[in-house]
This record gives C-alpha cells, structure tokens and sequence, in this order.
C-alpha cells in the first residue's frame, strides 16, 4: 500500500510536469497550423518584407509593423536600459538600508500595475505634451518609447540589482583596499564582473517590450506607414494583432496568426538568448 | 581635460541617485494622477452597480465579478498544475535531460508575450473546445500565462528548505512522499503563496490575453461558460473608446489599490518566509560553532 | 562475549568513482556501544550512514559488500527500506528538529508506522523523552515548536525521536559536537542506560568521549580499518602505530 502511494505520487507529478511543458508545445501547434498556411501562400519574403497591409485586397505585408516594433523597443531600451542600471547600481551599492527596502516594493508596484493604465497615462499625459512642444499627431514612436522604457524598468533593475548582489563581496573589498574611490570600484570591477546577468536584464527587457500590447496601442497612433520620425505614428506586430483579431475572418485572421508567429519566433530568440548569457555565468562560476 | 577621481566619484553618484529619484517621481505621478482623478468616483454605488449605456452610465458590479471569476479559474488550474511541476523538478529529477527540457520551457513560457496567448486561446479554448468566449476560456488562457511565475517560486520555495529536514525525515522511516507531504510542504507553503498571490496580480492586471478570449460582455455573468468583461478590460474600453472618462479613472483607480494590496500581501507573506529561514539558519550556524 | 548483532563483510562504498571504504569487517555487538573514530574524513560518516542506507539519498552513491543485521542482508530485495531506517535509528552531528511541535516532532515516526489513537502516541511519547531525559524539561510545553529549545534540549529530543521508532539499533554520528558539557554529560549518560536494550555505534566527537562512553572500539584512515578492539585496548594500548600515534594527538 505504501509503496503504492509512493509510487502513485511520483507518477502524478511527473505527469504535471509533463503537463506543464505540453502546453508550449500546444501554443507551438496551433498558432503554427493557423498561421503558416497563409505564410505559405503570400510567400515567406513578401510576408515579412511586403510593405502594403490591406487585408480587404488580400495583400499582407508586415514590414512596417516590423519597423514599428523595432524602432519602439529600440526607443524603449535607449531611455529605460541607462535608468534602469543606474537603479540598479543605486539599489544594489549607494542607497541607505532604509531607503532601498522602500525602493524595492516601489519597483514591484511598477510592475504589478496593468499596462492598460500605463497606457492610458501615456495618453492623457506624455501624448499630449509631446504634440503641443515637439510637434507630430503627439501619438507617435516616442510616446510608445517613453512608456514602454518605463514598463521594463523592474525587469532591468531586479535581474541587474540581483547579479550585482551575487558578486563575491572580496571583488569590492579587493578594489577598494587597493584605493579606488567607490565609483571606480563599481565601474571597474563591479560591474565588468556582473555583466552577463545586466546584458541578460537587458534582453529580457527588451522582450518584454517586443511583447506588450495594450499600453502601446493606447499611444502609438496605429498607423500602417513606416516611420520618418521619432513623431510619427506607427503600429507594431502585437498592436496589429490586438487592433485586428476582434473582426477578423478567413485570410485576415490568418494573417494575425501568421503575425504571431513572426512574434513568436522573435521573442523565442530573445528568450533564448537570455538563457544563453545566464547558463554560460553560471559555467564560468564552476 | 580628465576628471579627477574625487570628483567622477561625486559626478556618478548624482546620476545614479537622479535616475533613482526620477524613477520614484514618475510611479508617484502615475499613481497620484490616477488615484486624484479616480478616487472621487469610487462610491458604494459605483462598485455594486451594473454599468448601463456601455459603462457611461452605473457602476462596475460586473466586470469585478468577472475579474474574480477569471482569476479563480486561472488560479485554481495552474495552481496544481504549477506546484506539482515544480515538485518534479525539485524533487524528483537529478538534473537529466527531461529537466532541462522542463525547465527550458517554462522559461519560454515565461516570456511569450500576452497577445500570443490570447492568440492561442483564442483559436483553442474559444474555437477548438468550443468553450466560446467565455469566464472559462479566459480562465485557462490566463492559467497557461501565470503557470511559469508559479512554477519558478514554488521550485524556489521548495529548494529553500534545508536538505536536513529531508534527511532527517527518511531516517525516521518515510517515504518520498510522506517526507514531501509532510516536511517539505509545511515548510515551502508561504513562498509558495507568495508566487501564487503574484500571479492573481497578473491576472487582475491583463488584457490583452482576455480581450480574445474572455469577451466583453458587461452582463452580470451567470455561469462560468458566460462572457464576461474584467476590469482592466473595461478600463481599456472605456478609455480607448472615450465612453466615461470619470468611470474610466475610477475603474483605474480599484486596479491600482487592488495591485496595491495584492502586492503588500505578497511582501508580507515573503519576508516572514525569508525570516523564519533566517531563524532556522541562524540556529543552525549557531550550534556549529 | 555476546552476540553479534550487525555484521559487515567485505563493505566497499563509492562515491561516483571515488572509493570512501575499503574492504571493511566488523562485528558490532548487541547491546554494547561501539565507537569508531578516526581523522576527518576517513569514512566514519559514510559507514554509518550504510548501516541505515541513508546514502541512497545522494545520487551516484554505491555500496559492494554485504551488511547483516541479525544475519538479514539489508540490501536485499525484499528488505523494506523504511523498515530498515526504523530499525536502525540515526542521530545527527547538529540537532535536526523538523519545523513542528515537540510533539509531533516525536510523534513523526509512529505515526508514519500507522500509530494514530492519540492515548497510544501520547504513551510513546512520554515513554521516549523519559528514556531521554529531556522528559522533566518539556512535558509542560509539548505544543511548543521544537525550534524553540536549547541546543543541547534538541539534541536529545532528536535521540528520544529515534528512541520512539523502537528501534533495535541507534547510530550517533558525532552527536554531542555543538553541545556544552552539560548537555554532553546528560547525552551520554543516557547511552549507558540505553545500551541495555539498544546496540548503539557511535562516531565520538573525541577521543576522551570515545575511552568515557564505549565497550569497543574501532579506528579508521582513510577508509581503511586500522584497529579493533575492547575500549581499553584501543585507547590504553593500541598496537598500531598509526592509531597510537592519532591517539596521543600526533596527527588528526
């Protein structure tokens, strides 16, 4: 009896764990037997470099929801990444016991809160005073740019405050006893030694970017053009899809799907790498 | 010219306490914004009424029982779904080939971005289960999207406590499972929590995967395969569709205290796990000296 | 001279591919207290750690040779391996409380034995914790966390934790090492007591402890079995050089 409940036990959770896993290939499956068959059909080069997308003729290029994403992530990481490892730094090396132990809830707030506020902050507040002193419809890449560096902020600080904690408190002392100041013991040494976990911090930031949906949608104008300024108005792979799956059908909605997809694969990179850069810390401890 | 080092010293420093203070001053300005704007509509009223002419008009009744709902699905299917993967992986692997596969993707999991799971099941649970849109469908979409976060604090939870206890409990005679069941468990439980409170804030907090899976109907849902609208959802309509910006802050307004709550919950529960570990280490070291 | 109660033959023990024992024999007698002593790391830990098989924890841990408890090899197939741990009790070298009530921290074991009617445990408990003689200091606060006790309480209640599995024998790896001597005195005045129902190994944390406590004694290098013998051979007159020599503090 005991050894069948010991054996039960053991069986179930393998069979969660399986569980759990088999849902990524599940995602996997479906978003690819949806999306692909019309990759298939417009053709993999004319899908992702087809500059036109109006679904009502048939024609689905997404270039421009690429260039949008692109230049909206790469607006966000230029703002939020510096913020975010000075934060970091700030956390990890110069802020007062008391004073971090409010930062840190701080920032998990920022984290908590839905991006749809986030969003709605950005147009009430950053779209309108980017139109009325830079110019531009205001709803614009710089918008997007300014909330999304904001939204990725706690990723960046906490996986870049948690590398820098792990470091060997000798690293420090060492450069310190040899008579650096404290900047330079950071610059120096601190911070070369914690680099894979602050560039992991960074990509996963950047993931998270690529990814969001519902904030930018609120403050990037949506349009299907590519961008001439950082004042203009663009569309990006995830807002194409949260702007169009409402009312969808036949080819359109695999058309998303198909957008999907090219997110998918996107992020699996990004992902990937990230894991990349942390396993390979990990080795170079041993 | 090149700086001295007294005063680079004294350059980083102000940069770096700058981007801290900015970083403060910009959540203070986002939450004080939305809270002065939305605190005057948050009334009795406002929480108990079902919203009329599209949430112009009424209050919020429905899309809070529908974010309720949506989040005990979610909560209730990866919950053991999580914890027991996170047993296997803590207990029952010896760092093989099936973990690694298990692992990798759960941190794949981890960073598919919400739309691609509204996606996902949209065209499954909505279209292939023919769950429609619905407090289930949305339930599970989110459950598939809170199951990483559950799974790396409850292995980490579960890692934390001392190998001792498990050492000690075979040697009085149990099994795997009754030294799991009975140690290892009790002694995990509040890091458990924690990841498990962390993911109701996410499901509070979505929109995206809901917007495709869950619906948007403002009816006061009476069953679980019903539509429904959560409220960051209808905090999305409202705001986008210019309907009701005083409702629009208010539903805002419940977002961010719940979040806040939500948080503060979390943190309690954490920091008495990391002190009662710290009091076990401390006993620990102490003998050993 | 008594019986035999534990018989080791020809035990080998590997980690991976690192051999921790080599070759060893040894007859424990029943209700005598056998210390086996030595260096660090010369294998003590993991022969006691054998007789219960509690190595199996750690993966990649082999075990040649055979061990018999009253002529029955313990690694045989149809040995259960709870059974097993349940007849041999174990003592650790830092007092392991679960994170539970003195109570149930005693009650563990009989309960996983499907002990359940509370009068019965309660009768076990007392019993145990008498044997133990940490009894007079908790019977007031059995519902208190086992945590909250001092080093050397805890201790104790980890041998009446044992004491409670009615087991047949006890190991004690170092288990006075992070006691005072008070404690340390309590501890092993009860083995004296004990001994007469029990058969007990012990790893003594020194030598004195060793020549105080123990019947038989055996010293070991390096995995190897050096010496054996009745308590006042080994630590009075070895006839090895190397146990004379680690005796009189040359080395270790």
């Amino acid at each position: 009896m005991k050894d069948f409940k010991e054996k039960l036990s053991g069986r179930i959770f393998f069979v969660l764990a399986l569980s759990s896993i088999s849902v990524l290939a599940l995602i996997t499956v479906f978003i690819l037997i949806k999306g692909t068959p019309l990759i298939a059909e417009v053709g993999l080069k004319d899908f992702i470099f087809g500059m036109t997308w109006a679904p009502g003729r048939g024609e689905f290029g997404i270039f421009p929801m690429i260039a949008g994403s692109v230049s909206v992530t790469f607006g966000a990481a230029v703002i939020g990444v510096p913020i975010g490892i000075c934060c970091s730094i700030f956390l990890a090396e110069f802020a007062p016991a008391w004073l971090s132990k409010i930062f840190r809830p701080v920032i998990q707030l920022l984290a908590g809160i839905p991006s749809v506020v986030y969003g709605f902050w950005g147009m009430i507040f950053v779209v309108p005073l980017i139109r009325d002193y830079l110019g531009g419809p205001g709803l614009s890449i710089l918008a997007g740019s300014i909330i999304l560096a904001i939204m990725i902020l706690p990723t960046v600080i906490s996986i870049s405050e948690v590398s820098i904690l792990a470091l060997p408190r000798q690293y420090k002392e060492g450069a310190l006893a040899l008579g650096m100041t404290h900047w330079q013991a950071i610059y120096s040494v601190v911070l070369p030694s914690a680099k894979s976990g602050i560039v992991a911090s960074v990509v996963l930031g950047i993931g998270r970017a690529v990814g969001e949906t519902m904030a930018v949608i609120m403050v990037l104008g949506n349009a299907v053009a590519l961008p001439e300024s950082i004042l203009d108005p663009v569309r990006t792979l995830t807002t194409n899809i949260g702007i169009e799956m409402g009312y969808a059908e036949g080819a359109h909605e695999q058309a998303l799907f198909a957008t999907g997809i090219v997110l998918f694969v996107v992020i699996m990179i990004i992902n990937g790498l990230a894991q990349y850069i942390t396993r390979d810390k990990n080795k170079g401890r041993r | 010219m090149k700086l001295s080092a007294k005063s680079s010293e004294k350059i980083a420093k102000s940069i770096i306490w700058a981007a801290a203070m900015l970083v403060v001053a910009v959540l203070a300005a986002i939450v004080i914004y939305i809270l002065a704007k939305g605190l005057p509509t948050l009334s009795w009223s406002f929480l108990t009424e079902i919203p009329e002419g599209g949430g112009a008009a009424g209050g919020i009744a429905s899309p809070i029982v529908g974010t309720v709902l949506v989040t005990a699905v979610a909560v209730l299917i990866a919950t053991p779904l999580g914890v027991g993967t996170a047993v296997y992986l803590a207990e029952y692997t010896k760092g093989g080939a099936i973990t690694k596969i298990i692992r990798f993707s759960a941190e794949s999991l981890a960073g598919i971005p919400s739309i691609v799971y509204g996606l996902f099941g949209f065209i499954f649970f909505v279209m292939y289960l023919g769950l429609g849109w619905s407090i289930l469908s949305g339930g599970l979409t989110l459950a598939i999207m809170i199951l990483p976060t559950i799974i790396r604090t409850s292995e980490e939870a579960i890692r934390g406590v001392p190998g001792s206890y498990r050492e000690t409990s075979f040697s009085l005679g149990a099994t795997k499972w009754q030294t799991i069941y009975k140690v290892v468990f009790p002694a995990a439980i509040q890091g458990i929590t924690n990841g498990i409170i962390l993911s109701v804030g996410r499901s509070v907090a979505e929109t995206a995967a809901l917007v495709l899976t869950a619906g948007s109907s403002l009816r006061m849902p009476t069953s679980l395969f019903a539509p429904t609208r959560t409220m960051a959802v209808h905090f999305y309509t409202l705001a986008m569709e210019d309907i009701s910006p005083a409702n629009a802050f208010g539903t805002a307004a419940l977002l961010i205290i719940l979040i806040f709550i939500i948080n503060v919950g979390a943190n309690i529960l954490l920091n008495r796990f990391i002190s009662n570990k710290g009091k076990k280490k401390e006993a620990k070291g102490g003998k050993r000296n | 001279m008594t019986d035999t109660k534990i018989k080791i033959e020809n035990l080998s023990f590997f980690y991976g591919k690192k051999q921790a024992i080599n070759d060893f024999s040894l007859d424990i007698p029943k209700n005598r207290i056998m210390s086996v002593f030595g260096p660090a790391k010369s294998g003590i830990t993991t022969l006691l750690r054998s007789l219960n098989r509690l190595y199996e924890l750690i993966p990649d841990t082999r075990a040649e040779g055979r061990i018999l408890i009253d002529n029955e090899d313990i690694h045989a197939p149809s040995v259960s391996l709870t059974q097993l741990r349940r007849r041999v009790g174990m003592v650790f070298d830092v007092p392991t409380p679960l994170p539970m009530s003195i109570f149930d921290n005693m009650a563990y074991g009989p309960r996983l034995s499907g002990i359940k009617r509370r009068s019965e445990l309660e009768g076990i408990v007392e019993q145990s914790l008498k044997m133990a003689a940490l009894w007079e200091d908790v019977c007031d606060r059995l519902d208190t966390p086992a945590a909250s006790l001092s080093g050397g309480q805890q201790q104790r209640l980890c041998m009446a934790r044992v004491l409670a599995l009615k087991p047949e024998v006890i190991l004690l790896d170092r288990p006075c090492s992070g006691l005072d001597p008070i404690s340390t005195a309590k501890i092993e005045e009860s083995l004296q007591e004990l001994k007469k129902q029990f058969t007990i190994v012990i790893a003594p944390h020194n030598i004195q402890q060793g020549g105080r406590i123990s019947d038989r004694a055996v010293f070991m290098l390096s995995g190897n079995l050096i010496e054996e013998g009745t308590a006042e051979e080994i630590f009075a007159n070895p006839t090895d050089k190397r146990t004379a020599d680690y005796i009189t503090g040359r080395f270790g």
